[in-house]
C-alpha cells in the first residue's frame, strides 16, 4: 500500500465520543457481578451491629442446618490463617499499626464490621441463613470524637495498644530549608487570623457497588473484583496470602466508578478468597449499597486548626496548621497519608514565606477512612481559599485581589513552593481573568450591593475558588521519601498485530473515565493509524501485567507518557522496516503524517500496516531486524503534574428558610493540553458535582452509639442532576512543559476546585448578618442557625 | 437486600382482596404500587407473610365526577391524577401536590391509595385530603363505610383501616374557582418533605372569604391549621394579613427532631411556608 493521503486531522483535541459508553452504560458488560462460574456459590456476611464489643459466643453451626447452606464460619475459624488487612503507608516509623483482619476475631470495632460469614447455592438463602448464626456481645466503651479519644484516660479503641493516637507528621519550612519559621511570622505579622475548620465524613457512594468473585481451584487464585487496583491487590495478596504471585490472577472487568473508595484491599475480597479456598468452589460476593455505605471506607473527616499571619496589605507572612484525621477503627490501604497529600497544598497557589503542618492521626470506632477523590487536596484548598476570604474581610480588599496579591505570577514559574514542591507551569492571572468575564463578577457584585441596600431576604453570594493541585502521581523518589511502599511509575505496551491493528495495554486501570477513548486518541496520532484500530486492554494481570493503576488523577499524566514512549518505540523500530520496503537508508526515513517516508519525499511511502505486514512475514528483513514492531515502557515521572484554575460560584440564600441555591457556576481549569475535552469536561462536571456535595449535601453521621444513621441513600444524600447548577466550564491552556503531550490531570481538580467556591459564596452572602462560617455540609437549617446566631443584619 | 420469603396473591375484585387479607390477618400486606413497601421489604424493615396485591383490581383505578365530588380509585397512580383535566379543574390543590411527589417513574407506580394508607407523616397527600376534607372510601369483611380524612390519620404510619380493609378510593369535594398552592421545602430535590403546606383559598373580590389549610409533617399525623383558616376567613388579601395569620401555624402541631432537621426549625419552617403558600394560593404578590 502507497501513503498519498493527506495527514488526517489529528485525534487528540478532538471531542471523541467514548468508545466504552455503550456498554458501560447499558450495562451489557462484564461487570463482577454479572459473572457466574460453573458451581459457584454465593456469600453473605454478618456484621457487628456494635460499634465496640468483645464477642462472647459466636456459633455458626445453626446456619449449616439452614436451607442451601453449604459453609458457616467465623474469625475464630480463620483466626490463624486468614492474616491482616494491609497499610501500604507507613507514615512514621512509629505508626501504630493494629493488626486489621478481615473477619473481626473475639472483638469488634466500628458497626458494620464483618464477624461471620454464609456459604450458600443461591444468594437468598445465604442472606436468609444469616439469622441463625447465633452470637453474643459484651459492649465495651465507644469512642467517636477525636478529640476525646486523644484525651487521657480516652476508652481505647485498640484495647492491645496504649494510645488511639496512631501518629504525629510534621513538615516544617524552617526544619526542611524551604522558608522561614512560622513563629516569627506570627510575630511580625499586622493580622493573625485563626479559624477551626471541619472537613465532614463523607461516603464515595460509586455507583457499583463493591463485587468480588474468587476461583481458587486447582493450585491458581483468580479474583474478579470491581477495583481500582488489580496490580496492587495481585502484590498484596501474593504477599498477605502467601500464594506465589505467578499462581494469582487478579481481573477488574468493567468497574463502575470507585473515587478512591475501590482503592483498598478490602476485608471482603480477602474473605471471598478464605471461602473459595474453604469450599473448593468459586464464591462470589456483592454488598448491598447499605453494607457499602457503612463498611466501604468513608473519606475527609479531619478537623483543621489554621493560622494565618499577614500584613495589613494583604501579603501573607506565614500559615500553620494543625490536623486531626480521623482515620476510623484500622489502617486503610493508604489512609495514613492521605493527609500528607494534603499537607504540600495549603500555601495552594501563594508565595508563603513560612508553613508549618502538624498531622496527629487518630483510632476511633468507626469505619475506616481512606482515599476520596482528591484525597487531602480538596480538604487543604478548602482551609486555605476559605481562610484566604477572612484575610480579605480583615484587611478590607476584594477576595480577588488579595489572592493577587500572594499568588504565584506567570513569568515566575518554575516556583519551588514553601514546601519544596516544584510547580512548572501555570497561568493564574489568565484563567482569573477568564473565569471573572464569563461570570460577570463585577455586575455581581454590583447586584449583590443593591440587594444588601435593599433588605432582600434573598441574598446574593460570590465564592472564590483559585487552586492548584498535585497528582500525576507520583515520582517513586518522592513517594520513597514520604515512605510510601510502592513506586509510582506506569506502564504501556504497543502489540502492532499483522493487519496493521493496534493492541494497546495499559498499566492503568480505568473505572469510567475512558481510557479507552483516550488511549486510542493518542496512539491514533502517533502511529499513524486509525481511531477505531486501536483496541485498549487493561485490568487483568495476564494481560497487563505491569501496572500502579488508577488513581491521583495520574492515568494519562504518567501513564500516557508511557504510551508516547512506546509509541516512538515502535517508530524506531519500524524505520529499519520501512527503509528496507522503500529500498532506502534507514537514515534517510522520517515518520510523519502517519507515514514512513524517504525524507523530502512527500509523495509515495509506507504505513505501520506495510511494515507490521513485512514483520509478519518475516520472508527477506534486513540481518539483525527483529521480526516484531512490540515495544514497552514504563515511565517514572520526574516531577507532579499541576493543574490550576479559577471556579467562581454564585449562590442566592433565603434568609427565611436558609436554602441555598447556586445560581450560577463558572469553572476555568487549565489542564494543559486536552487529549479529549469532551471527557476533561465530564470530569469538570462530575467533579464539581462531588465538590458541590460535600458543601451543601453529603455527611455520615454516627450517632452516640456509633450506629451509621446515614445507612441508606434516603438519609445519605448524593445530590442528582435536579440539585445542580448548570456548570460553565472553559479552560485555559499553559501546556506541562516537560510531558510530552503537555498534558496534566484533571480526575480530582473540579472536586478540589468546588467546595471552597460554594461556601464561600454562602458566607460571602452572610457577611452582612454577622456570619463568618456555616459548617459543612450547609444544610438549610445550619444556614438558618447561623443567621440566628450571627447577632443580626448591620 | 432480599426481602424475607412471603406469599403473594393479586385478586381481581376487591371482595378476593378482602377475604384474602382476612385469611392472611395480622400476617397480611397490601400491596398498592410498591413505592413505600418495597423498599421497606428489602431493608428488611417490613417481614409480612401475605402481600396483596391490589394491581390486578382493574375497577380501582380512575377517576370520576359524582354529584360536586370527585371520586379517584385508590389504585389510580399518581401520573394518572397529574394527566387528569377534572383533577385540575376541581381539586387544583391536589395536581399540585402530586407533582411534587417524588421522581416521575415513583409518580408511575405509586398510588394515591397507597400514599394515603401508608400515612408517612412526610407524605404530602395526606395534608391534602385533611385539607380539603376529602372521604375515604372502605371495604372491609363487615362491608362499605366512609371515613373522613381528618378520621383515617391516626398515628405515624397509622391509619382507621383494619387489617383486612381495603382503600378503594377516596372522594375529594370540588373546589372549583379556589386558588391553591402546595409549598414544600426539602433537603433535596426529590426528598421528603421536611414541612409541607397545603392551602387552598377561596377569594371574593379583596378579601379571603375561605380557607383551608393543613400542614405535612408537624406531626405523626398531618395538621390541619384551624386557627391560620380562622385568621385568614374574612381577612384581606394582602401580604401583612396573610403574614400574621401565617404567625398561627406552629398551633397544635408536634413536630419532630430527627437527622434531617430540628423541631424548632420545622417549626419556624411551618410558619414561613403557610405565609408563602397562601399567598400564592390567593394570588398575592
Amino acid at each position: 500500500m502507497t501513503v498519498t493521503a493527506p495527514r488526517p486531522a489529528p485525534e487528540v483535541g478532538s471531542a471523541r465520543r467514548r468508545k466504552e459508553d455503550a456498554r458501560l452504560i447499558t450495562g451489557q458488560t462484564m461487570w463482577t457481578e454479572n459473572i457466574t462460574l460453573p458451581g459457584m456459590l454465593h456469600l453473605a456476611i454478618l456484621r457487628s451491629p456494635l460499634a465496640h464489643a468483645r464477642i462472647t459466643h459466636l456459633d455458626t453451626s445453626p446456619a449449616l442446618r439452614e436451607p442451601n447452606v453449604v459453609a458457616a464460619f467465623s474469625g475464630r475459624d480463620v483466626a490463624d490463617t486468614q492474616g491482616g488487612l494491609p497499610c501500604a503507608w507507613p507514615v512514621t516509623e512509629d505508626l501504630v499499626m493494629p493488626v486489621h483482619p478481615p473477619l473481626a476475631v473475639d472483638e469488634v470495632r466500628h458497626t458494620g464490621e464483618a464477624v461471620a460469614v454464609v456459604v450458600a447455592r443461591d444468594r437468598a438463602s445465604a442472606v436468609d441463613a444469616l439469622a441463625a448464626i447465633e452470637v453474643d456481645y459484651e459492649p465495651l466503651p465507644v469512642v467517636l470524637d477525636m478529640e476525646v479519644a486523644l484525651a487521657e484516660g480516652s476508652p481505647l479503641v485498640h484495647t492491645d495498644q496504649t494510645t488511639n493516637k496512631a501518629y504525629t507528621w510534621v513538615f516544617d519550612s524552617a526544619q526542611a530549608g524551604t522558608g522561614g519559621a512560622v513563629d516569627e511570622a506570627a510575630a511580625g505579622a499586622e493580622v493573625v487570623i485563626r479559624r477551626r475548620y471541619r472537613q465532614q465524613r463523607l461516603i464515595p457512594a460509586f455507583m457499583e457497588p463493591r463485587s468480588v468473585v474468587v476461583d481458587a481451584s486447582a493450585d491458581q487464585l483468580t479474583l474478579w473484583s470491581a477495583t481500582q487496583i488489580p496490580h496492587v491487590l495481585r502484590f498484596l495478596l501474593a504477599v498477605v496470602t502467601g500464594t506465589p504471585e505467578h499462581r494469582i490472577r487478579v481481573i477488574a472487568p468493567d468497574v463502575g466508578g470507585g473515587f478512591g473508595g475501590k482503592l483498598q484491599m478490602t476485608a471482603e475480597e480477602m474473605i471471598a478468597v478464605l471461602a473459595a479456598r474453604r469450599v473448593g468452589r468459586p464464591v462470589k460476593y456483592t454488598e448491598t449499597r447499605s453494607e457499602s455505605l457503612m463498611s466501604a471506607h468513608h473519606g475527609r473527616d479531619v478537623i483543621q486548626d489554621l493560622e494565618l499571619s499577614a500584613r495589613r496589605d494583604g501579603t501573607v507572612l506565614g500559615l500553620r496548621v494543625r490536623l486531626t484525621a480521623n482515620l476510623g477503627a484500622y489502617l486503610g490501604l493508604v489512609g495514613p497519608g492521605v493527609p500528607l497529600l494534603g499537607a504540600f497544598m495549603y500555601n495552594a497557589i501563594y508565595k508563603f514565606p513560612a508553613y508549618r503542618f502538624e498531622c496527629q492521626g487518630v483510632f476511633t470506632n468507626t469505619t475506616l477512612t481512606d482515599a476520596y477523590r482528591g484525597a487531602g487536596r480538596p480538604e487543604a484548598t478548602y482551609a486555605i481559599e476559605r481562610i484566604m476570604d477572612e484575610l480579605a474581610v480583615e484587611v478590607g480588599l476584594d477576595p480577588l485581589e488579595v489572592r493577587r496579591r500572594n499568588w504565584i505570577t506567570h513569568e515566575e514559574f518554575p516556583f519551588t513552593t514553601v514546601c519544596g514542591l516544584t510547580y512548572d507551569s501555570g497561568d493564574y492571572e489568565a484563567a482569573t481573568q477568564k473565569a471573572r468575564d464569563l461570570f460577570d463578577y463585577d455586575g455581581l457584585r454590583r447586584e449583590q450591593e443593591r440587594r444588601r441596600a435593599s433588605g432582600d431576604p434573598v441574598q446574593l453570594g460570590i465564592g472564590i475558588s483559585t487552586y492548584t493541585e498535585m497528582c500525576g502521581l507520583a515520582p517513586s523518589r518522592v513517594l520513597g521519601s514520604l515512605r510510601y511502599g510502592a513506586g509510582g511509575w506506569e506502564s504501556a505496551s504497543i502489540r502492532v498485530l499483522p493487519t496493521g491493528k493496534i493492541e494497546v495495554v495499559t498499566g492503568s486501570s480505568p473505572h469510567g473515565q475512558g481510557h479507552e477513548t483516550a488511549w486510542s486518541q493518542i496512539v491514533a496520532d502517533q502511529l499513524g493509524v486509525a481511531f477505531e484500530d486501536v483496541e485498549v486492554l487493561h485490568g487483568d494481570t495476564r494481560s497487563a501485567y505491569k501496572g500502579m493503576d488508577t488513581y491521583g488523577s495520574r492515568s494519562l499524566a504518567v501513564g500516557g507518557f508511557a504510551l508516547v514512549n512506546a509509541c516512538k518505540k515502535v517508530v524506531d523500530k519500524a524505520k529499519p522496516v520501512a527503509a528496507h520496503l522503500l529500498e532506502c537508508d534507514v537514515s534517510d526515513v522520517e515518520f510523519s503524517g502517519g507515514a514512513f517516508r524517504v525524507r523530502g519525499t512527500p509523495d509515495g511511502g509506507k504505513s505501520l500496516a506495510d511494515c507490521a505486514l513485512a514483520v509478519f512475514a518475516a520472508h527477506d528483513l534486513p540481518d539483525g531486524v527483529e521480526p516484531t514492531l512490540d515495544a514497552d515502557d514504563v515511565y517514572d515521572p520526574v516531577n507532579f503534574s499541576f493543574p490550576h484554575g479559577t471556579h467562581l460560584c454564585a449562590v442566592e440564600v433565603d434568609t427565611q428558610t436558609g436554602r441555598v441555591s447556586i445560581r450560577s457556576y463558572v469553572a476555568v481549569d487549565d489542564v494543559g493540553r486536552v487529549v479529549n475535552p469532551m471527557i476533561v469536561e465530564g470530569q469538570v462536571h462530575g467533579g464539581v458535582a462531588q465538590g458541590v456535595a460535600q458543601a451543601l449535601f453529603e455527611e455520615a453521621v454516627y450517632d452516640a452509639d456509633g450506629n451509621l444513621l446515614t445507612g441508606t441513600f434516603v438519609d445519605y444524600t448524593p445530590p442528582s442532576a435536579a440539585d445542580l447548577p448548570d456548570i460553565v466550564s472553559d479552560r485555559t491552556e499553559t501546556p506541562a512543559p516537560d510531558h510530552p503531550l503537555g498534558t496534566k490531570g484533571i480526575g480530582e481538580a473540579g472536586t478540589i476546585a468546588s467546595t471552597p467556591a460554594v461556601v464561600n459564596a454562602v458566607v460571602d452572602a452572610l457577611r452582612p448578618y454577622g456570619v463568618d462560617d456555616v459548617p459543612m455540609p450547609c444544610t438549610p437549617e445550619r444556614v438558618w442557625q447561623a443567621i440566628q446566631n450571627g447577632g443580626g443584619r448591620s | 437486600m432480599i426481602p424475607v420469603p412471603f406469599d403473594y396473591q393479586r385478586p381481581s375484585t376487591v371482595d378476593e382482596a378482602v377475604r384474602a387479607l382476612s385469611e392472611a390477618g395480622e400476617d397480611g400486606k397490601v400491596l398498592a404500587g410498591g413505592q413505600s413497601l418495597i423498599p421497606m421489604l428489602r431493608l428488611r424493615l417490613s417481614t409480612p407473610g401475605a402481600l396483596i396485591d391490589l394491581g390486578g383490581i382493574t375497577q380501582l383505578r380512575g377517576i370520576r365526577q359524582d354529584g360536586d365530588d370527585l371520586l379517584i380509585g385508590a389504585m389510580t397512580p399518581h401520573a394518572d391524577v397529574l394527566a387528569s383535566p377534572l383533577v385540575r379543574r376541581y381539586v387544583p390543590l391536589l395536581a399540585r401536590a402530586t407533582a411534587t411527589v417524588a421522581d416521575r417513574q415513583v409518580r408511575h407506580l405509586g398510588t394515591i391509595g397507597g400514599s394515603l394508607a401508608h400515612a408517612d407523616p412526610a407524605g404530602d397527600l395526606p395534608a391534602v385530603a385533611v385539607a380539603l376534607d376529602a372521604t375515604m372510601r372502605i371495604v372491609g369483611p363487615e362491608g362499605r363505610r366512609d371515613v373522613p380524612a381528618a378520621d383515617f390519620f391516626v398515628d405515624y404510619l397509622t391509619t382507621a383501616l383494619g387489617p383486612a380493609d381495603v382503600l378503594v378510593g377516596v372522594r375529594f369535594p370540588a373546589h372549583e374557582g379556589w386558588g391553591s398552592h402546595y409549598e414544600k421545602f426539602q433537603r433535596m430535590a426529590q426528598a421528603w418533605a421536611l414541612v409541607g403546606v397545603a392551602a387552598a383559598v377561596r377569594r371574593e373580590n379583596g378579601t379571603i372569604v375561605e380557607a383551608r389549610v393543613a400542614l405535612t409533617n408537624m406531626g405523626p399525623v398531618p395538621v390541619r391549621a384551624r386557627a391560620v383558616e380562622l385568621a385568614l376567613t374574612g381577612a384581606p388579601a394582602t401580604a401583612d394579613a396573610v403574614g400574621s395569620a401565617a404567625g398561627s401555624a406552629g398551633e397544635g402541631t408536634r413536630p419532630t427532631s430527627d437527622l434531617t432537621a430540628s423541631a424548632a426549625y420545622r417549626s419556624h419552617l411551618a410558619t414561613v411556608l403557610t405565609g408563602r403558600a397562601v399567598s400564592a394560593a390567593a394570588g398575592i404578590g
